[in-house]
């Protein structure tokens, strides 16, 4: 266990544990963009700065990649804190100025105006998209492209990756809404990567669901055993559960019955 | 000559080595650097090797092709031996005479010699060129005598005793404890204590360790590292060896940028031949020690410099940065404990190992031991790549070193530490030179990129050019490098541009707190240093292209006006015929007039008037 002080309050947390989490656990909530508790926390938007005092010695980091250390002090809302957070929202605010996720939090943090010239542009390189897709789907069908203030998520050369199974787990993660996913029949597009790919029908009820390499890749995956399911779509694998967990209650009614 | 096994066969092998070279041998050695191959180099070398040819000559003079001499100003340069006469800037044509005079009847050739701007004197021995005489080459001398794609004129010059000294007779503490002591710090920016490093990557946990040698030199006009590699990689190659045992690391990479071709021939070729001697592979010298060495060669990215970020390339991935709160010495390349440390960092310590912690100490300032590598570029007479102890004040440097500022014009700054280092003034000229006084006002070692700049130079464009250098080598991943520098840029190019308004340089002050303080790498923690170090020290500059629109260097092309003098003016018609834009109109023998609406300000009339009847302001 580590002892650390968050905002005056003396707390006690397991090792390994980030400066983010450890103040979550005592309810301080620091506002995150790049941070997904499913994904390893990565530091880019520097949107949760904190102040860390260690050794009587202060400095400004990102919560979510500081481990929690034995005897340091964190300011979670300093002036010092306030002053950082409030410039980087307004440097993306310039960046992307109709994000409504970034407005929000912008004027949350006292922005009043943006002194730079704006843009509208709708990534903000959160990341989470390329995370997703490496560390859960496991896919690693996008990555980011260019350096600097060209850089963006992206498919390798900008057209349909191999890799993209179009499970659309990107778009589900993505804090601006900018990934989009359009099932048209039998097709699934994610304009964005440029994945264009075959839907599957389903078994029971021939409708249009998944796209047939999500299907796929999930099996390779390991999901053998529910094969059967996996060529449902989502109502039909529904009233196909509910028939299988009905089946059980019957057994063990009959179970409790003699 | 097969693998050496004990370090008495390499003390014989060194011994005939030394035994075998006939001091009074004639030789011609070439600078084989990349400055001087840019100068007609291939030509000359041809010359010299068909003239000896033509002559009959070919037992009685060598040629060798040596590692730079670092004064590339003057390329190409050949030193003949025994005489040790330095010629600069020799041509093909010049051949035959120094091999007949020089060589054969041991007579100067005063027109290839240097001569002293200042003094006017000429030098005829490399040591008396003012250039060399403050430096102290204990890293860098080696490169003029040796060819450094041969590993026995490193092995004659004492090359591999120090591993040899260290595998027989020293514990890996002891090593470590010898680098502590000898107060060697980081030569890559950072200025970390190598010993220090050392151990903690010898104390990390885990079987599998590595070491990594940086050679992925970025800054702009920097090229020490690449020097080292191309004229003495052996030196850094021993180094590591050395590292790796005193850290038990049985793998190292050489991280080179793969612009430096002839670093990355050089080091290849020096890893086959340690590879042949023994000097690398299993079992060293008998000791039971094993360790390799794999070349990655880096795409180019300044930002692949950054620790972190040069091992995620080098794992195959895109080279950003992570947070080092865990350190590499614990995690890692491939998550293992890893050592990484600059070309010129691990090519001191065979030196500290030959030459003793307590010798190598009494060199340099209080924190700052050593002696340290600059490229010393811009407008200085002498440009080059010196060797200078720790402590040696920037005004030595530039002028005794450097000859001072050509043309007569006068200093106005020097930048130190590549484009995230700060320019400091001329008030400031007599600082002593280390890690700690650099930092103290402003800029930084880095890792010794020297920038000299004269009144013509604008500091407002000064900090714009290193900020768009910046702004293309950011990776991009963190907020507030991306667009806190993209953001300055624009500032900085609206007041070059005359749209400067007031409260910017508030604005710029305050954005550069804060890419400072919340940057996720050392790119953007000092990625704001040359726009604080120019606002602190020339803010005049700045509130003259904001308030009253005016560059007082003459430099932002918004701001100047070009006119001419009709009193001076002759009628020469050169300015006219030159102007590329047909601007200026007049007739032969009558003043001419600039059409404002036409000039784009490119200063061709200014610089091809032999009355000096264009004015600037």
């Amino acid at each position: 266990m580590v002892k650390l002080v968050i905002d005056g309050q003396q707390v006690e947390v397991e090792e390994g544990l980030s400066v983010l989490e450890a103040a979550k656990k005592i309810g301080i909530e620091i506002p995150t963009l790049c941070y997904h508790k499913a994904l390893t926390p990565y530091g880019a938007c520097r949107v949760c700065t904190v102040e860390i005092i260690r050794k009587e010695w202060s400095r400004l980091s990102a919560a979510c990649t500081y481990p929690v250390q034995q005897g340091i002090e964190v300011k979670t809302n300093s002036e010092k804190v306030r002053k950082a957070r409030k410039l980087i929202l307004e440097l993306l605010l310039a960046r992307c100025s109709t994000v409504k996720p970034i407005q929000d939090l912008a004027k949350k943090m006292g922005v009043e105006k943006i002194r730079f010239p704006q843009e509208d542009k709708k990534c903000i390189l959160c990341g989470l998209c390329v995370r997703v897709c490496e560390e859960v789907v496991g896919a690693s069908a996008i990555g980011f492209a260019n350096r600097g203030v060209e850089r963006k998520p992206t498919a390798p050369f900008e057209i349909q990756s191999d890799a993209c199974i179009g499970c659309g787990a990107c778009a589900m993660v993505c804090p601006t809404g900018v990934i989009k996913i359009e099932d048209i029949e039998d097709k699934r597009k994610i304009d964005r990567w440029h994945t264009e790919l075959e839907r599957a029908k389903c078994k029971m009820c021939g409708r249009y669901f998944f796209p047939q390499a999500t299907i796929d890749y999930l099996k390779k995956k390991g999901a053998e055993k529910v094969k059967n399911l996996l060529e449902l779509c989502p109502d039909c694998r529904r009233d196909a559960l509910i028939d299988k967990l009905n089946q059980v209650k019957y057994e063990s009614n009959l179970v409790t019955t003699t | 000559m097969g693998k050496i096994k004990t370090l008495k066969q390499l003390e014989d092998f060194q011994d005939s080595l030394v035994k075998k070279r006939d001091p009074n041998k004639l030789c011609i050695t070439v600078c084989g650097g990349t400055g001087c191959r840019a100068y007609a180099w291939e030509e000359l070398i041809r010359a010299f090797e068909a003239e000896i040819e033509k002559q009959g000559l070919k037992e009685k003079i060598d040629i060798r092709i040596t590692g730079c001499h670092g004064f590339c100003e003057r390329g190409p340069l050949v030193v003949t031996h025994p005489q040790r006469i330095f010629y600069q800037q020799v041509r093909a044509s010049d051949v035959a005479e120094i091999i007949s005079e020089t060589l054969l009847n041991n007579k100067v050739v005063e027109r290839l010699l240097y001569i002293d701007p200042v003094k006017n004197e000429k030098a005829i021995h490399e040591d008396e060129v003012n250039f060399y005489r403050k430096q102290q080459r204990l890293i860098f001398g080696n490169n003029g005598k040796i060819d450094p794609t041969d590993i026995t004129d490193y092995i004659a010059l004492g090359g591999y005793t120090g591993l040899g000294k260290v595998l027989t007779s020293m514990s890996p503490e002891q090593v470590i404890e010898e680098i502590i002591r000898s107060g060697l710090r980081g030569r890559g920016g950072g200025g970390f204590p190598t010993g220090r490093k050392w151990l903690y990557c010898r104390q990390a946990k885990g079987d599998t360790k590595y070491v990594i040698c940086n050679a992925d030199e970025g800054d702009p006009g920097a090229y020490m590292d690449r020097s080292l590699l191309e004229g003495n990689p052996h030196s850094v190659l021993e180094g590591m060896i050395i590292g790796a045992y005193a850290i038990g690391a049985g793998e190292g990479y050489v991280y080179v940028r793969n612009e430096y071709p002839l670093a990355v021939k050089h080091i290849k070729i020096a890893i086959e031949q340690a590879e042949g001697y023994g000097f690398l592979g299993e079992n060293i010298l008998d000791s039971g020690f094993s360790f390799s060495v794999k070349i990655n060669r880096g795409g180019g990215a300044f930002v692949c410099g950054e620790s972190t970020a040069l091992m995620v390339s080098l794992e195959g991935r895109v080279g950003e940065p992570r947070a080092k709160h865990i350190h590499t010495v614990e995690s890692g390349l491939w998550e293992r404990p890893t050592n990484l440390n600059n070309v010129e960092t691990w090519a001191n310590v065979p030196l500290i190992i030959a030459k003793g912690a307590e010798w190598y100490s009494k060199i340099g300032t209080k924190e700052s031991k050593g002696t340290k590598i600059f490229s010393l570029v811009g407008k200085i007479n002498n440009t080059g790549l010196v060797e200078v102890p720790m402590g040696i004040t920037l005004r030595e440097i530039i002028y005794d070193i450097g000859g001072g500022i050509p043309g007569g014009k006068k200093f106005k700054a020097v930048q130190t530490g590549g484009p995230s280092g700060g320019c400091i003034p001329e008030s400031m000229l007599d600082l002593p030179v280390d890690f700690e006084e650099l930092t103290k006002v402003g800029s930084m070692m880095g890792s010794g990129g020297m920038i000299v700049m004269d009144e013509d130079t604008c500091m407002v464009d000064v900090a714009k050019y290193f900020l768009s250098f910046l702004q293309d080598e950011s990776c991009g991943k963190c907020t507030s490098c991306r667009e806190g520098i993209k953001q300055m840029l624009q500032i900085l190019t609206r007041i070059t541009q005359g749209k400067g308004k007031e409260g910017d340089i508030e604005l710029l002050e305050e954005l550069s707190e804060v890419v400072r303080d919340t940057s996720l790498c050392a790119l953007g923690q000092t990625a704001p240093n040359p726009v604080l170090t120019t606002i602190r020290y020339f803010r005049n500059e700045y509130e003259a292209h904001i308030k009253d629109k005016k560059c007082p260097a003459k430099v932002c092309r918004d701001l100047i006006t070009y006119t001419i003098d009709e009193e001076k003016c002759t009628g020469c018609m050169r300015c006219l015929k030159e102007c590329p834009q047909q601007a200026i109109v007049g007739e032969r023998k009558k003043p001419h007039r600039i059409l404002q609406e036409k000039c784009i300000k490119c200063g061709i009339c200014y610089e091809s008037c032999r009355f000096d009847a264009v004015k600037v302001e």
